[in-house]
């Protein structure tokens, strides 16, 4: 636009600013490299960007918060305006958390803008999760992402666990004596690492202090330096994208940062933060006044904690009756080592993962187009028995609510759970890498001999076809641009022998690619062509 | 499925390779490259583009609206004496003000991006991550000169002591944390005793009323601390140390037909006449295990389901606890009043190492 | 009348019912009579000759078949000699007498008598043997402490029907009710008489100025919804939990479904 140069020349505001922003920090140089970044446009893209805002949330309105709560458990008698608990005894936490509540105007929506907004953090990030284990998306060069990611999530859990333990509850307080429970559980050194936590016995006066240190500081300073990293890699890699047309390893295909990712991604944030501020609203979260101050004698029914600490919670339930044993004199608790074991070992197969499946492969490549979920059955059917067996433990920590709203007896939920939590995964896995194996072979039959159309005609000598339309071009490249993988042999190396990490491997090779779907080439292709026009 | 591409792929290959198991078919079909640009309603009519400008036009001068009806619902509420009902109508309304003028913005930005702005799709090159062989050659370069100009390899001794004073450094900084509470054996030592000695009175909690035999009738059961629990500060307030014993000495007094009870040899004297008193911290994680059934005779902890027998000394029928609840000896004083016998004969709450 | 008078005492002094519970106790002597010395011993038997007598035939047409001709229970139910006039008055009027089938536990549902056909019952169980009376005058629900009833509710009802009186789970498919919509009377007489696997909160444990209080608590938990918003039935982290999921989450993916889309 001739006028709006004209404006420039003349030294307009924005010119002016421009101008003088690029002599001292440079700011042409980084519009010229990341101004026109390419990023692909897909809804499944934007789950990890959901986590991000929400956090961006919680920084926002947890700093709101600070100004009012007062992270201390010297008691106090309460003189607010909550009916049922004037002239209790309380903590100084859980007053002050009260006061927010109901004496600073647009507190309560605060406070529940900052727990719903948690909630959805850690619920989004686990959903990014699924879509980038789903699709692929850690095969190299992404793998040490993908555990930066695990981490995340993890920090999420310590973020929110620190969080809601501090209005100093009842629900919160039971929460942590769990915790005391299962940190004394923990062989020769628990109760010493219980009474350097508590600061002497449970519940002290000092936990609710060193839980805020935590929560306000150094886990937020962890997840940022994380968010960092993590960042930063998605830009050194750029962005994965799903198969398509024109869509390969060597480039990326979408639309550029500014104007149009800049709207995008930036509007999104206010509807994320819209979305959570709506539900805040309309819906409550952790309705501390309900539960009254922490004391160790009472407890209220459906005692549960949040949503990503339940599966540890569930993990606790469900293990089996007598596991503790007495040795000399001492006890090992295994009903509370097991869980934490089982607990342990699923997050290290999930950050593990990526590392696993690039040693079977042994695929040393750089992937940056996306697997459709159905065209690696095996990892979708691990990620489907993983789900599976996290979702049965999740539901683990609901037992009570189960039996009370489907009207089932609490033993019977209880003893099933810890039969599904064996049986289902298997299930799952082998229920999902057979769909992923049909779904292929319709994917094949599809592009060999075009969709059906419902249309039968009669041939001259008499036969009766449905007649088929033939795909397009680029319709058909997204059923046919899948990486194929074959099992492998175990084979003698150079010494001539057969050592046993070859022999795994081979295992696990033919484990992931005994039954497979080859994509359709150039010759089945021309064939099924041919035959048709036989016809 | 065809045959052409039904390779084994030997393992050792693996280093002429770098697909690994990648499956390298040559009569692959070809990426057909880009769609052509598909054209938009507001990109061919000028009707569509204008009533589309209007739209996000109109989206952020709502924005604006809701903004200011959240400020304006901010002072319509008083802060004195406010009841529950104007903390709803407060939440509600700053809260959609707020939401509102997020939405507003953020659903008219995406329109905007969607329908207005040029939707080219662009294809960017992308470069391996890993340097170029000249580059990787030059870091090379630096790594090497940098040890030869300091001597890193060269001199060991410096070397090694520098990755023991890097080892230690921490160290203290680590050790500075063992203020945070005291440690040794006072430790298990406070774990294993509670507030409750030879005569100390059964009490009501949480306003400690001492409990007579005869007002624990059959089917009842009473939340218990004991008497000598000193639990106000002068002004009212609850005494601190007063959690961490109540933590602790917390009971369950419940009164069953005497037959109903099957003692262990040595403890048939420590209920009174039906009435028994057994430790309410789960011996799972420590929740307070407080739900009674009165004709079962079955405590569940509310927390993981433990759940224990009343009849058979609390000991554990389902659930992931391992021991009974500890019981409390008991027995009635001169003027009628239940009084302890002792304190536990064992650890009370979770397990741990040194039980 | 008789929660008025305690009321009266308690503005006495709050430990003045707890001394006449005592005395009552060191009078009679113990025993579940003993315990609801108080309660029994001061109200006027409210009913006649003629209720009893009504009674009396309304059970062996309804009831007798299960708790047997003179109330003295079979195999199938238990004996009714001493449960007391507000037993009977709960468990008929809230549904769970007669019991429709068996299982784990009654459960509650509209009242298959009237309330005169309810006292008459009443009158009737109360004639075998003494035992809780039906509370006789109307109990203020504004009228307690329920700051301190919040106290009681929570150490000595929580467990069982959570923090606001959602309800919760028992073992073997039994369940501790809601409260949400208990009238006082109802609770009043829960607490007294201890339905099914409910403990007994008699005037020694529970005085009736304590139940007063967790009356008062309640009703206030019952007439005020939450300052927050809806409530998600107060079942806590799990429904929040659900929430986020579904609806926060659910909605926010149906809007990158439609962020992503190519538009016409």
């Amino acid at each position: 636009m001739s006028n709006a140069t004209a404006k420039a020349k003349k030294g307009g505001f924005l010119a002016g600013t421009a101008n003088y922003l690029d002599e001292r920090v440079g700011v042409a140089g980084i519009l010229k490299e990341f101004g026109r970044k390419v990023f692909p446009d897909h809804w499944s893209f934007m789950l990890g960007e959901v986590a991000l805002y929400s956090f961006l949330v919680l920084l926002l309105s947890g700093t709101f918060l600070t100004f009012w709560f007062q992270p201390a458990m010297t008691p106090v008698i309460y003189d607010g305006v909550y009916g049922p608990l004037k002239g209790a005894s309380m903590s100084v936490a859980y007053a002050s958390t009260l006061d927010i509540s109901f004496e600073v105007r647009g507190g309560l929506l605060f406070r529940q803008i900052h727990h719903w907004s948690a909630l959805l953090f850690v619920a989004s990030a686990g959903l990014h999760m699924l879509r980038v284990f789903f699709t692929g998306a850690f095969r190299k060069p992404r793998e040490i992402n993908w555990v930066v990611g695990f981490g995340l999530f993890v920090l999420g859990m310590a973020g929110g666990f620190t969080g809601y333990s501090l209005p100093d509850d009842l629900l919160s307080g039971n929460g942590l004596r769990i915790i005391d429970g299962m940190i004394k559980g923990v062989p020769w050194i628990g109760s010493y690492i219980s009474s350097l936590l508590f600061g002497g016995e449970f519940p002290g006066e000092s936990i609710v202090a060193r839980l805020y240190s935590l929560h306000i500081m150094i886990v937020p300073a962890l997840i940022l330096v994380f968010v960092a990293i993590h960042l930063f890699t998605v830009v050194i890699h750029k962005h994965t994208h799903y198969s398509g047309p024109g869509r390969r390893d060597d480039n990326v295909v979408g639309y550029p940062l500014m104007p149009v990712y800049v709207a995008k991604a930036g509007g999104f944030f206010f509807i994320v933060f819209g979305v959570i501020a709506l539900v805040a609203a309309n819906v409550t979260i952790n309705p501390v006044w309900n539960y009254g101050g922490y004391d160790p004698s009472p407890v209220s029914a459906g005692t549960q904690p949040d949503w990503y600490i339940g599966w540890l919670d569930g993990a606790l339930r469900l293990a089996p009756t007598h596991l503790e044993f007495v040795i000399g004199h001492n006890t090992l608790s295994m009903n509370i080592l097991l869980p934490l074991v089982v607990g342990i070992l699923f997050s290290v197969l999930v950050a593990a993962y990526p590392f696993f499946e690039a040693w079977v492969t042994g695929d040393k490549r750089e992937h940056h187009v996306l697997d459709r979920p159905r065209n690696a059955p095996t990892r979708t059917a691990i990620g489907v028995a993983g789900m599976t067996f996290y979702a049965v433990l999740w539901a683990g920590a609901a037992t009570d609510l189960l039996a009370t709203n489907f009207k089932l007896s609490l033993n019977q939920v209880l003893s099933t759970m810890q039969i599904m939590l064996i049986v289902l995964p298997i299930l799952g896995y082998i229920i999902t890498k057979r769909t992923c194996l049909s779904l292929q072979r319709k994917d094949r039959e599809i592009v060999l001999h075009g969709r059906e159309t419902g249309r039968i005609i009669r041939m001259p000598h008499g036969e009766y076809i449905e007649v088929h339309e033939p795909l397009e071009e680029f319709e058909a490249w997204k059923l046919i641009d899948f990486k194929d993988y074959a099992p492998t042999l175990a084979r003698p190396n150079a010494k001539g022998k057969i050592t046993i990490r070859a022999r795994i491997r081979s295992g696990f090779s033919k484990f992931y690619f005994e039954d497979r779907v080859a994509p359709v080439n150039a010759l089945e292709l021309k064939a099924a062509h041919d035959h048709k026009e036989i016809h | 499925m065809s045959n052409s591409k039904d390779v084994v792929k030997p393992f050792d290959s693996e280093h002429d390779y770098e697909g690994g198991l990648a499956v390298i078919d040559k009569d692959a079909i070809k990426n057909p490259g880009m769609e052509p640009h598909r054209e938009r309603m507001t990109d061919k009519s000028e009707k569509h583009e204008k009533a589309a400008a209007r739209q996000v036009t109109a989206l952020f001068v709502f924005s604006m609206i809701a903004s200011a009806f959240s400020i304006y619902a901010y002072f319509a509420f008083p802060l004195s004496n406010i009841t529950m009902g104007q903390v709803r109508l407060s939440t509600l309304l700053i809260g959609a003000g707020i939401s509102f003028g997020m939405l507003a913005i953020g659903i008219g930005a995406v329109h905007w991006a969607k329908t207005l702005m040029v939707d080219n799709e662009v294809s960017e090159a992308r470069h391996q991550t890993r340097g170029s062989e000249e580059v990787r050659a030059r870091a090379v370069e630096i790594i090497n000169l940098a040890n030869q100009e300091s001597g890193f390899s060269r001199r060991k001794l410096i070397r090694r002591t520098l990755y023991g004073a890097i080892a230690l450094f921490p160290l203290p900084g680590i050790v500075l944390f063992a203020d945070l509470g005291p440690l040794g054996s006072n430790v298990e030592e406070k774990l294993r005793h509670t507030a409750w000695a030879k005569g100390t009175r059964l009490a009501k909690d949480p306003y400690g009323t001492p409990i007579k035999a005869s007002d624990v009738t059959i089917g009842s059961v009473f939340h218990v601390i004991p008497e000598t629990l000193r639990e106000r500060n002068d002004d009212g307030t609850l005494n601190s140390e007063y959690l961490n014993e109540k933590a602790k000495a917390a009971v369950l007094l419940v009164r069953v037909e005497p037959s109903v009870l099957n003692p262990s040899p040595g403890r048939e004297k420590w209920a009174y006449d039906g009435i028994v008193a057994y430790s309410k911290i789960c011996t799972h994680v420590g929740c307070p295990v407080a739900l009674y059934e009165q004709h079962t005779h079955h405590l569940l902890c509310p927390c993981h389901q433990s759940t224990f027998d009343l009849a058979n000394e609390c000991a554990v029928i389902f659930g992931p606890a391992s021991r009974p609840l500890p019981q409390l000896p008991i027995a009635v004083d001169s003027e009628g009043y239940l009084v302890a016998q002792s304190d536990f004969n064992e650890p009370v709450g979770p397990s741990f190492w040194e039980r | 009348m008789a929660i008025k008078r305690n009321k009266n005492n308690a503005r006495r002094s709050p430990y003045a019912a707890i001394l006449v519970i005592l005395a009552g106790l060191l009078v009679s002597g113990g025993g579940y009579a003993a315990a609801n010395a108080v309660v029994s011993a001061k109200s006027e038997t409210p009913y006649s000759a003629q209720d009893i007598k009504t009674g009396n035939q309304l059970f062996l047409a309804n009831c007798a078949s299960c708790h047997g001709r003179n109330a003295e229970g079979t195999k199938a139910a238990p004996s009714l000699i001493g449960v007391g006039a507000a037993s009977v008055d709960f468990q008929v009027s809230t549904g769970r007498m007669p019991g429709a089938a068996s299982g784990p536990q009654l459960m509650d549902k509209p009242a298959q008598f009237t309330e005169q056909q309810i006292k008459q019952l009443a009158a009737y169980v109360a004639s075998l043997a003494p035992g809780p009376a039906v509370p006789t005058s109307n109990l203020d629900p504004t009228a307690g402490n329920s700051t301190r009833g919040g106290e009681l509710f929570r150490i000595n009802c929580a467990m069982c029907h959570n923090a606001v009186g959602a309800g919760g789970a028992l073992t073997e498919g039994k369940w501790a009710a809601s409260l949400r919509e208990a009238s006082p009377k109802e609770i009043y007489e829960a607490m007294l008489t201890g339905p099914q696997n409910m403990p007994v909160f008699n005037d020694a444990n529970l005085t009736p100025k304590d139940k007063q209080d967790i009356i008062s608590y309640l009703t206030y938990v019952q007439n005020n919804p939450s300052a927050g918003g809806d409530e998600l039935a107060n079942l806590g982290p799990v429904a929040e939990g659900l929430f986020a999921w579904i609806f926060m989450l659910g909605g926010i993916v149906a809007i990158t479904i439609w962020l992503g889309a190519k538009s016409n």
